[in-house]
């Protein structure tokens, strides 16, 4: 028989939000009511899809005729596992609104411009040593309905895919400083205000180009297997 | 403070169709896959057992052999089978995918698990995504398989299940997120 592969590590308490977060309206009927099952992860869940062929879509300011309008950033780092292996040749995929605050959906009722050079659709996939780079805009701040006058800080939504199905990840980028992240339930939805923190990226001016560009870093990190040892806890 | 710690999720919010829309992907047999060929569709519903027009849900799951394309599994998977697949629901809540019914997969020392399709729900109001597993309901195996025999509810264990419609290719597993019928989710 061979040996038992290990299982990806548990959370740390308070770096996942809970399903239920009364501050965010959109969960109280969508949560489950009932205490997830334990599972003991087999194959099905150490393993996961793989995505090396995916065209890439990096450069989000020249998909139309002309230039995007707004404030052009970099935005990059790299994709890690918790404790610090890089993961390369992973997919990553991003979208974002426009620099006015307008998402290119139909369901977008936001009272502001669509840009006809901006669709905020991007994908990468890492390099050997787990990095990605995306050129993009600014993206706005914008209204939601959750409650009166809410405004949904500026972000951008990635969905990453590591090793495996116990791997995946879907979340959101935010940018330092911003005046709505004290405010905003889907943000403070992380109990842990360390993990909290871990969601905003770092201006970074080795990453900005000269008279071209803002760098803003974002390393995503991923869960680990239970034997991969902490090497920030050395 | 540890600096290579977990990010944590975030919701996938009402306009991930904008970044995660491709169509061809709920389809898992485009490059011929070998094996009995299924569909599994269903709704998405929520507490009120209101559609929910906006969740995408992921499939993966190994071929007609058991098998899944990974480095994890030694076994040489069938090229033509994708494994994963994507689909998101329409305003009635529907989802569908076109696939294969899988193979009996390995499980803990050296035992086989029934036959199953992973699946990962992401939506509005969904923080973080919800996971469970699609068994099918005429499989004998699923008398033995530890994760279904370990729930002691049936009405629970029954959420699991996908049903066969009149006999046919297609196969009916619905989600309810919460309330009457809730589907049995795990702590992965």
């Amino acid at each position: 028989m061979s040996r038992e592969p290990p299982p990806y590590a548990r959370p740390r308490p308070g770096v996942q939000p809970p399903y239920l977060h009364r501050e965010y309206g959109s969960t109280v009927k969508r949560a489950p009511s009932r205490a997830l099952l334990p599972l003991q992860q087999t194959l099905s869940e150490i393993t996961g899809p793989r995505f090396r062929d995916e065209p890439e879509l990096v450069d989000l300011t020249r998909q139309g005729k002309g230039e995007a309008l707004g404030q052009r950033i970099i935005v990059a780092g790299r994709l890690l596992e918790e404790g610090g292996r890089p993961l390369p040749r992973a997919l990553i995929e991003l979208w974002q609104c426009n620099a006015a605050g307008r998402y290119l959906h139909g369901k977008d009722q936001h009272d502001a411009p669509l840009d006809p050079n901006f669709t905020g659709v991007g994908r990468a996939i890492t390099n050997e040593k787990g990095e990605y780079r995306f050129l993009t805009i600014l993206p706005g701040a914008y209204p939601w309905r959750n409650t009166a006058n809410a405004w949904r800080p500026a972000h951008i939504h990635f969905s990453v895919f590591g090793p495996a199905f116990a791997s995946r990840l879907v979340t959101q980028m935010y940018f330092p400083g911003d005046p709505l992240l004290p405010l905003d339930p889907i943000y403070n939805s992380v109990p842990d205000e360390a993990a909290r923190r871990r969601l905003v990226s770092a201006y970074d001016p080795a990453l900005s180009e000269a008279e071209y560009a803002l760098g803003y870093r974002f390393d995503v990190v991923l869960r680990g297997r239970e034997s991969t040892p902490f090497e920030d806890d050395r | 403070m540890s600096r290579h710690a977990a990010t944590p999720s975030q919701t996938v919010g009402p306009f991930f169709r904008l970044g995660l829309d491709r169509p061809e992907w709920n389809d898992l047999t485009r490059d011929g896959a070998r094996g009995e060929k299924i569909l599994i569709e269903g709704r998405v519903l929520d507490g009120d057992g209101a559609p929910v027009d906006d969740a995408v849900l992921e499939i993966w799951q190994a071929d007609a052999e058991g098998r899944y394309d990974h480095p994890e599994d030694a076994r040489r998977a069938d090229p033509g089978f994708r494994g994963f697949g994507r689909a998101m629901t329409d305003e009635a809540g529907r989802y569908r995918f076109v696939t294969i019914r899988p193979g009996r997969v390995p499980g803990w020392e050296g035992s086989l698990q029934a036959p199953h399709v992973n699946l990962t729900i992401f939506a509005r109001g969904l923080l973080k995504q919800l996971v469970t597993r699609i068994y099918f309901a005429d499989e004998p195996s699923n008398d033995s398989d530890p994760l279904l025999t370990g729930i002691a509810d049936p009405a629970v264990r029954c959420t699991l299940l996908a049903a066969r419609q009149d006999g046919g290719a297609a196969w009916r597993f619905d989600v309810v997120l919460q309330g009457k019928g809730e589907t049995a989710f795990f702590d992965l």
